[in-house]
């Protein structure tokens, strides 16, 4: 088989796969469990073409304040001593909740960014409504994905004026006003680009109905991916419920 | 603020993800098919905004600018911040799926609260006027995020709590700055574009 599969699966069967297995993932206690999950993501990760270094980077990236309470979790959980220094008490318990925590956000985004962050926007939105996902907010996200680029690229536009007029960020009102202003300027601008494009899109007589470019077909090797991943989820849930690690 | 996968306790993923949903119908029947280009163009323009970073003391924070999203789209704010989250855990890997209801919730909501308490007051405003509830809208969304963020991971566990505090006191000067930002923008807003405070959002 092809060393980058994963993007020749249907769309539609990625995207329930990484939903439930996101769901599977949350419900398992075991730290094991969790380890064997981690690596079914990093398989399919291979899989996915993706650049696995950007993408490790990707998942590890969390926000400070979670970093934080993964941190502050062996002091904050009461428990056998771990290490203590002076009142400073940290816990077995806290450090395995941390350990658990860690384990399930970054399989579960692992699991993402391989089986649906490796695919084109365009498909994403196809595929949501295929699923049924209501046809307006699928168009809300097409005409997002298609503008984002679009209005960084206006972003730095403005953000090179403002440097060629020496603008340097600082911590001062008038960084915060010069910020302010250029990110009203940045709505402004979106707005009427907006009105110009509703216009466009009024003149070809718009209906609502955007036509979809792809057909999507599940065929044989989508069925047989669904059932093997369907089947080593509910392994992990099986050993899981019956305790069967510990 | 993006809550991760494996921490928050299944009953506040239930009621985010209940919740986020009726918030979801709601905005999208606010939302006819020629709101859809403006939508859509927003809510791309709140994307860009989290990569825009201003500095914090030694540090930076990036934008949210939720409290503005309420301002010019009401009850349309929560599918537009909905879809930004979710690109950015499919494509970023910043937050999570099982999260996504919660943390749409948090951000969302605040939104709508800005729209109903602080737009009436902007509506026809001088500029001046403008800055300051627009400063207003911005600080209170911000507060209310991340006394929502605070309360998701309070009543998730006793273990979150200290969490939660420090959540709570080390935003506040993100309410500062997200407060001086949204004020000059809708300062700005009022000058250029006046219209878009007019009537109905």
């Amino acid at each position: 088989m092809d060393m980058v599969w994963v993007p020749n699966r249907d769309p539609r069967a990625r995207i329930v796969l990484a939903l439930s297995f996101s769901l599977v993932v949350v419900s398992l206690q075991v730290v094991p469990l969790l380890l064997l999950a981690s690596a079914m993501a990093l398989l399919v990760m291979l899989g996915s073409g993706l650049v696995w270094r950007q993408t490790l980077k990707r998942m590890l990236a969390m926000d400070g304040f979670i970093l934080l309470m993964l941190v502050m979790l062996p002091f904050t959980i009461p428990g056998d001593t771990w290490w203590q220094v002076g009142s400073l008490h940290a816990s077995w318990q806290g450090l395995w909740r941390a350990i658990e925590i860690a384990l399930k956000a970054n399989a579960v985004i692992l699991m993402l960014l391989a089986l649906v962050g490796s695919m084109e926007s365009v498909t994403l939105g196809q595929a949501l409504g295929k699923l049924k996902v209501p046809m307006a907010l699928v168009h809300l996200l097409l005409f997002t994905v298609r503008y984002i680029d679009v209005l960084k690229e206006e972003y730095q536009r403005l953000r090179q004026a403002m440097k060629a007029r020496a603008f340097e960020p600082a911590n001062n009102w008038h960084t915060y006003r010069s910020v302010g202003y250029l990110f009203g300027m940045l709505l402004v601008r979106a707005i009427e680009r907006s009105e110009r494009v509703l216009e466009a899109m009024k003149c070809r007589g718009f209906t609502g109905q955007l036509p979809m470019l792809v057909q999507l077909r599940m065929g044989l090797l989508d069925w047989l991916f669904m059932v093997v991943m369907l089947l080593l989820m509910s392994s992990l849930l099986y050993l899981e419920i019956f305790h069967v690690l510990v | 603020m993006h809550i991760v996968d494996g921490a928050l306790s299944t009953q506040v993923l239930v009621v985010g993800a209940a919740v986020s949903c009726l918030g979801l119908a709601l905005g999208l029947r606010r939302m006819p098919l020629d709101k859809i280009p403006v939508t859509g163009m927003l809510a791309a323009t709140f994307f860009v905004a989290s990569l825009i970073h201003v500095p914090l003391g030694p540090s930076s924070l990036h934008l949210i600018m939720n409290g503005v999203a309420g301002l010019l789209l009401g009850w349309a704010a929560v599918p537009a911040l909905f879809i930004g989250l979710l690109l950015q855990a499919v494509f970023f890997g910043y937050g999570g799926i099982t999260v996504l209801g919660i943390n749409t919730v948090n951000v969302a909501l605040p939104a709508v609260a800005v729209f109903y308490l602080v737009r009436p007051f902007i509506i026809g405003a001088r500029a001046s006027q403008g800055l300051f509830w627009g400063a207003v809208g911005g600080g209170l969304a911000v507060a209310l995020t991340t006394l929502m963020v605070a309360a998701s991971l309070w009543v998730s566990g006793d273990e979150f709590i200290p969490t939660a505090k420090l959540v709570l006191i080390s935003h506040i000067p993100v309410v500062i700055i997200e407060a001086l930002l949204s004020g000059a923008t809708v300062y700005l807003v009022c000058k250029v574009k006046p219209e878009l405070f007019m009537g109905r959002g």
